[in-house]
């Protein structure tokens, strides 16, 4: 009789602790995840006057908080990517010399089409759209 | 008629039991014989954790954490603060001497098998320190914000990312966003400064407790010798100035490399530029960072990078719990199997870093 009065009432106690220690714990572990912050959401962004962008060269934009790696062929024909390697999250950048797009961090090597080729990345880079409007050139988001 | 001096003892005896202490330290022997060497090692790394402390103390004093002044704050430090080079550097060089005495600590132990019975959570207490002195190295590397740093937290976080499961909670947790930024840098200075010692003294305390209460391992070729052939000498004061130079040869060692070689500030960090040529880690992660490089993309279905992130969670947890499983062989060969699984432990670590470093 007494057993089973101390058994319920330590019973009653652990469940009092665990219920304490998840009160506890709860709020701590969802203050570390961080917030969403709100983020404008960019659709496209002009980059200027397109004849002022040499071909064979390249440059990193701002896609909202995105970096995006425009290229310009030598064809003249232009390419964008989002930069993030799709490996280990490093920032890619075009080669002019060996006419690639290669991750520095793990040598992670990528053709002028996004594929990647050689090293470790798993994925092709996700393309954007380039749109040249009166003479002036826009990146956009690659219709899904 | 007792002195000044006795008065004072006898007051605090009373109140702290000093006397048991003091007879404790009185008898403390410590065995000498060709591999004493390796005992310093643990008394090494602990002054170097205390120089750590020091440093890292004198530099909160001008460090500003926050994407736009970090490096700002650092650069004001080696330029202006009167010997602020030469407490950065310490602080720089101090961190690298810290692991890689660990690391020669670790395999001492190992070697000498001085994990075996009573020390099984000596040695696991021993491997908690380095992971958390890893846990230090990682997270103050980010803190000057230069562009290696930058880049070399987005990879380290990115792999935490890979574990399944929960690898994007935690990614995002450390990070404090979905991308290295300003957030990334508050929180690992938290962690660096506060989250970070505080359990690294917590562990600190149990590892030396036991060390006190177990005392000096014999490896087995001394522990076998004759008990009129053993020489031991008292620890106190005896064996504890012998502690004091091997300091005193370290701390020259750190200000030799931090006067002629300061540590660099490199170039500030921005999230818009690609990566740099030659980036690489801190050596200490080097062998996992050129295994991983090598590792393919795509192995049976399943990434190469889970499967190489999970080998090495793997590694590390089996090499944490040696005292538990240890293979013993009755074979008088010179080789036994824990041998030959340390010596492979050992070279791949070395094999690797130099290769990362070469290639």
């Amino acid at each position: 009789m007494a057993e089973t009065r101390r058994k319920f009432l330590n019973a009653l106690i652990g469940t009092g602790l665990v219920g304490w220690l998840a009160s506890v714990l709860y709020p701590v572990f969802s203050f570390l995840k961080p917030p969403e912050l709100p983020e404008a959401t960019v659709s496209s962004i002009k980059w200027g006057v397109a004849t002022d962008f040499p071909a064979g060269t390249s440059e990193i934009v701002k896609f909202g908080r995105t970096p995006v790696l425009l290229i310009r062929l030598d064809s003249g024909e232009f390419k964008a990517f989002e930069a993030t390697c799709t490996h280990l999250d490093c920032t890619v950048q075009f080669r002019s010399d060996k006419k690639d797009i290669w991750c520095a961090c793990h040598n992670g090597i990528y053709d002028l089409r996004g594929l990647n080729v050689s090293g470790p990345p798993p994925r092709p880079l996700s393309q954007y759209a380039v749109n040249v409007v009166d003479g002036e050139l826009f990146v956009a988001k690659a219709e899904a | 008629m007792s002195t000044k001096k006795e008065q004072v003892f006898q007051w605090l005896d009373e109140r702290f039991q000093l006397s048991p202490l003091i007879e404790f330290m009185r008898h403390k022997m410590v065995p000498i014989h060709r591999h004493t060497i390796w005992y310093y090692m643990g008394g090494v790394s602990l002054f170097l954790f205390i120089v750590q402390l020091f440093t890292g103390i004198l530099l909160l004093l001008y460090y500003q954490p926050g994407e736009d002044s970090a490096y700002e704050s650092i650069r004001f430090i080696m330029n202006k603060v009167p010997f602020g080079w030469l407490f950065r550097s310490i602080h720089s060089w101090g961190a690298n001497l810290f692991i890689f005495f660990i690391f020669v600590h670790m395999f001492s132990t190992y070697f000498t098998a001085a994990y075996r019975k009573p020390r099984e959570l000596t040695w696991v207490t021993g491997f908690i320190l380095l992971l958390l002195a890893m846990g230090f190295g990682f997270s103050g590397y980010l803190l000057p914000w230069n562009e290696l740093a930058f880049f070399a937290t987005k990879v380290g976080t990115d792999i935490a990312g890979v574990v399944p499961l929960i690898g994007d909670a935690i990614k995002i947790v450390l990070r404090g966003g979905p991308d290295v930024t300003g957030a990334t840098l508050t929180r690992f200075y938290a962690f660096h400064i506060a989250l970070i010692p505080a359990i690294f003294t917590i562990f600190l305390g149990i590892h030396l407790l036991f060390v006190q209460r177990q005392g000096m391992h014999e490896p087995e070729s001394v522990a076998n010798m004759p008990a009129d052939r053993k020489k031991m000498i008292p620890f106190f004061p005896n064996f504890l100035l012998r502690d004091v130079f091997a300091w005193l040869i370290v701390l020259n060692l750190v200000l030799f490399l931090s006067v002629f070689f300061p540590w660099e500030i490199g170039v500030k960090a921005d999230p818009f530029v690609p990566a740099p040529a030659g980036i690489r880690p801190e050596w200490f992660f080097m062998f996992m960072f050129q295994a991983l490089k090598w590792i393919p993309p795509h192995i049976l279905g399943m990434e190469g990078e889970v499967l190489g992130v999970l080998a090495f969670a793997i590694a590390a947890l089996a090499w944490m719990l040696v005292p538990f499983w240890e293979i013993r062989s009755r074979s008088t060969g010179k080789l036994k199997p824990m041998v030959l699984i340390g010596l492979f432990a050992l070279f791949f670590i070395i094999v690797m870093t130099i290769i990362g470093y070469a290639v």
